[in-house]
C-alpha cells in the first residue's frame, strides 16, 4: 500500500450512504479509508463504533455486502482502502476467500482488531498471496519485545494505540506516545506509524505529528459527526483535522 | 481419525485447535505478566500453602461427597453420589477459583479487581474474596440476570462490590463479559481481571482449570475411599465450564466416562449448547464452540439458568469433545426443573438451576448404567438464588397453604 504521509485516515462504518460518506471524507482531505466490517461483540470498540456496528447489523449489513460497499466506494474515491473488523468475521468468512474477495474489491491493507500477531500465521499468508497488507497495533502497554514483533510483523503501516482503552473520542492523548514513537520506529524504520483511538481534534492530530508519528486515524469522532450532520458535516469536520496536516507541511 | 488428547496448553496457550489468544493488543503485556505470575506461583510451596490453609479455614474444604440415597432409590439404576460444592463457603464452586486468583492479584501487585458474572455466583464469589483481601471488586451483570438473579445482586451489594449493570445485548452473561473486558482494557495497568470460567484468553482456561481441579482431586479420593473404586462416570453442567473442568480433570487418564451437560433451553431454537449447536470461532479471546451464524455475528441464547446463558464454552472442553476423551450433551429447562424439584423432595437440597441440568443427566446415565453401576455428579452450587426463577415460571409453591395476608400488612405497614 502507498500510504501518502502525512496521512488522515477516517473510519466509516459499512452501510448503504458509506460510498457517499467516503467521498466526503476525501473531498475534506482524507488520505485513506477505514472501512469498518460490524460484528457483534466488538470489544477492542467503545460505545460509538459499537453502536455504529449495531446499526450497521440491524439494517442487514453481512460481510459479504461490505465488500461490495467496498467496491462501491473504491469506485468514488482514489485513496487507499482498509477494511477493519474481528476475527471472528473472518474466520467465518474463511481467511483465504476473505482476503481475495476483499483484494478484488479494492483493500489494499487490513486490520483485524483482535488477531494479534502471535495468531495471525494464517492470515498473513492468505494477506500477501493477494497483495494485502496486514496491520498490526502497537499499545504504550506494549513490551519492548512485543513492539519488536508486532512493528517487523506489520505492513503498510504499525497502528500505534493512542489511548489505553476502547476506542471513543477523549479530551488527551497517551503521554507516553513520543516513546511509543521512538521504539516503533527503531523496530520498522521504513514502515510509516500511524497512531489511533481516542483522537478528535486538530491539535490531536498535530502532537501525534509533534511526537513523531506519520498520521492519525480518527473513527468514534468521525462517526459522532456523520451522527449529527451526515457528510456535509463530515466534510467540514474533515476540512478543519486536515488544517492539522498542513501545518505540519510548512 | 481423532486428533490426540492434550491437557496442556501449548507454547500458543492452544488445547488442540482451541484456545490462544484474540484480543486487543493493549492486554497482551497484561496476559504475559499473568501467565509468568501462574507459573511462579504454581511452583512456589508458599502459594499452595495458603491456598490450604484458605481452602480449609475460609471455603470449607474439602466438600464432602454424598450418596444420594433416596434420589438413587427412585430412579432404580446405577449408586449417584453428588459432590457438595453447593456446600463450599458462597453457595457454589466459583469460591475456589477465586480465592486463587486474588492471591494472583496480590502477587501482581494489583489492587482493582473487575469480574463478569451471570448467575451471580461468581459475582459474590469475587465481591467477597476482595473484602477477605482489601481489594475493590467491581462486576458486570447484565439487567436480565440482574432481575432474574436477585439475591446475589444484594449480596454482592453487602460485601462491598460495586455492581456494574449492563444493558446492552440480552442483558446476559455474554455482555457483562464484553464490559467487563472493555473495563480492564482501559485500567489493565491497575487492575486484574478475575474471569470466572474456563474460558477467555490464555492463560485464563488454565488457570482456572487448575484453581478448580481441586474438585476433581478430592472427589476422586473420596471416592475411592468410600467405595473403592472410580465412578463409571463422571457428569457436570457445562456453561463457560470450570466446575465441569475442575471435575473432569483427575479423571482425565482413568477409564471414567466424562459427560458434560449443556444447556438445551426449550429444546429447540432458543438454547446455549455451544458445542452441541455452534461453530469453531473466536468469542471473549480464544478460539472454541460458539453460538454464531455464518458470518460469525454471536447468537442470542436462551437457557433458564444464568450460569449457562452462554454463547461461548471454554476451549479446552472443545478439545476434549473433538477428542472424543468427554461427551457434550443437552439437558432442557423442563428436564433441569424437574431434577431441581426431584433433589429437593428425594434429598432435601435445593440445587442451582446449573445444577440441576447435571442431575437431570446424571439420573439418564444411571438408569443406563444400572444398579451395579455408580456415577458422581458435579452439585456445584446450591439453589437459594433460582427460588425467584422457579416461582415465576411455575407459581408459589406454598400458595394454597398461605394464611389471609391482610394482619400482616398491616403490621408491616
Amino acid at each position: 500500500m502507498k500510504l501518502r504521509t502525512p496521512a488522515l485516515i477516517l473510519y466509516v462504518m459499512a452501510s448503504d450512504d458509506a460510498p457517499e460518506l467516503a467521498e466526503a471524507a476525501v473531498r475534506g482531505g482524507a488520505t485513506a479509508l477505514e472501512l469498518g466490517i460490524p460484528y457483534s461483540d466488538p470489544l477492542a470498540d467503545g460505545p460509538t463504533i459499537q453502536r455504529a456496528a449495531q446499526r450497521s447489523l440491524d439494517a442487514g449489513m453481512t460481510p459479504r455486502r461490505a465488500l461490495e460497499v467496498l467496491a462501491e466506494i473504491d469506485a468514488r474515491v482514489d485513496v487507499p482502502l482498509i477494511p477493519m473488523t474481528y476475527g471472528a468475521v473472518v474466520e467465518a468468512y474463511g481467511a483465504e476467500a476473505f482476503c481475495r474477495d476483499a483484494a478484488a474489491a479494492g483493500a489494499e491493507a487490513l486490520i483485524v482488531a483482535d488477531v494479534p500477531p502471535e495468531e495471525s500465521g494464517e492470515l498473513r499468508s492468505a494477506a500477501t498471496a493477494v497483495g494485502i497488507d496486514l496491520v498490526h497495533l502497537v499499545a504504550p502497554t506494549s513490551r519492548p519485545e512485543r513492539i519488536s514483533v508486532a512493528a517487523a510483523a506489520s505492513r503498510g503501516f504499525v497502528y500505534l494505540v493512542a489511548a489505553v482503552g476502547t476506542t471513543g473520542a477523549r479530551d488527551t492523548l497517551d503521554e507516553r506516545m513520543a516513546g511509543l514513537v521512538e521504539q516503533t520506529r527503531a523496530a520498522a524504520p521504513d514502515t510509516p506509524l500511524i497512531a489511533g483511538f481516542g483522537i478528535s481534534r486538530p491539535e490531536h492530530v498535530a502532537a501525534l505529528l509533534e511526537a513523531g508519528a506519520d498520521g492519525a486515524i480518527v473513527a468514534s469522532a468521525a462517526l459522532d459527526v456523520v451522527e449529527r450532520g451526515g457528510p456535509e458535516a463530515l466534510e467540514a469536520y474533515v476540512r478543519e483535522l486536515a488544517t492539522a496536516l498542513r501545518t505540519r507541511v510548512a | 481419525m481423532r486428533p490426540a488428547v492434550t491437557h496442556r496448553p501449548d507454547a500458543r496457550g492452544r488445547f488442540g485447535a482451541f484456545g490462544g489468544r484474540f484480543v486487543p493488543e493493549t492486554v497482551m503485556a497484561a496476559l504475559d505478566e499473568l501467565e509468568a505470575a501462574v507459573e511462579e506461583a504454581f511452583a512456589d510451596p508458599t502459594f499452595a500453602a495458603e491456598m490450604e490453609a484458605l481452602h480449609r479455614d475460609y471455603v470449607g474444604r474439602q466438600t464432602p461427597l454424598y450418596l444420594a440415597e433416596r434420589l438413587t432409590e427412585d430412579v432404580g439404576g446405577a449408586q449417584i453420589w453428588l459432590k457438595r460444592e453447593d456446600l463450599a463457603h458462597t453457595g457454589a464452586h466459583k469460591i475456589n477459583n477465586a480465592v486463587g486468583q486474588a492471591l494472583l492479584a496480590r502477587r501482581l501487585g494489583k489492587r482493582r479487581i473487575v469480574a463478569e458474572t451471570g448467575a451471580g455466583q461468581h459475582g459474590v464469589a469475587t465481591a467477597t474474596v476482595c473484602a477477605r483481601f482489601g481489594l475493590e471488586a467491581v462486576v458486570y451483570m447484565g439487567e436480565e440476570d440482574m432481575r432474574r438473579q436477585r439475591p446475589n445482586v444484594v449480596r454482592m451489594g453487602l460485601l462491598g462490590a460495586t455492581l456494574m449493570p449492563v444493558t446492552a445485548g440480552a442483558g446476559t452473561l455474554k455482555d457483562a463479559m464484553n464490559e467487563a473486558i472493555r473495563d480492564w482494557i482501559a485500567s489493565v495497568e491497575t487492575t486484574h481481571y478475575l474471569i470466572g470460567s474456563a474460558a477467555g484468553p490464555h492463560p485464563y482456561p488454565y488457570l482456572v482449570r487448575e484453581l478448580q481441579a481441586v474438585i476433581g482431586h478430592e472427589a476422586r479420593a473420596q471416592m475411592l475411599e468410600r467405595t473403592g473404586r472410580l465412578p463409571d462416570a463422571v457428569v457436570a453442567c457445562v456453561g463457560g465450564g470450570s466446575n465441569a473442568i475442575g471435575l473432569f480433570h483427575p479423571f482425565r487418564d482413568d477409564d471414567v466416562r466424562l459427560v458434560g451437560v449443556e444447556a438445551g433451553g426449550d429444546g429447540a431454537a432458543l438454547h446455549a449448547a455451544s458445542i452441541g449447536g455452534g461453530r469453531v470461532s473466536v468469542l471473549h479471546g480464544s478460539r472454541s464452540y460458539v453460538l454464531a451464524d455464518e458470518h460469525g455475528q454471536v447468537e442470542e441464547t436462551h437457557s433458564i439458568s444464568a450460569g449457562l446463558d452462554y454463547p461461548g464454552v471454554g476451549p479446552e472442553h472443545a478439545h476434549l469433545h473433538e477428542t472424543g476423551r468427554a461427551e457434550y450433551v443437552p439437558e432442557s429447562d423442563d428436564d433441569a426443573l424437574r431434577a431441581f424439584h426431584r433433589l429437593c423432595l428425594l434429598e432435601g437440597i435445593i440445587p442451582a438451576l446449573e445444577s440441576s441440568h447435571a442431575i437431570a443427566r446424571a439420573e439418564r446415565v444411571a438408569r443406563e448404567l444400572g444398579p451395579d453401576g455408580v456415577v458422581l455428579v458435579g452439585l456445584s452450587g446450591r439453589g437459594d438464588k433460582d427460588v425467584g426463577s422457579v416461582i415465576e415460571r411455575e407459581g408459589h409453591p406454598l400458595r394454597a397453604v398461605e394464611p389471609n395476608p391482610e394482619p400482616e400488612r398491616e403490621v408491616v405497614q
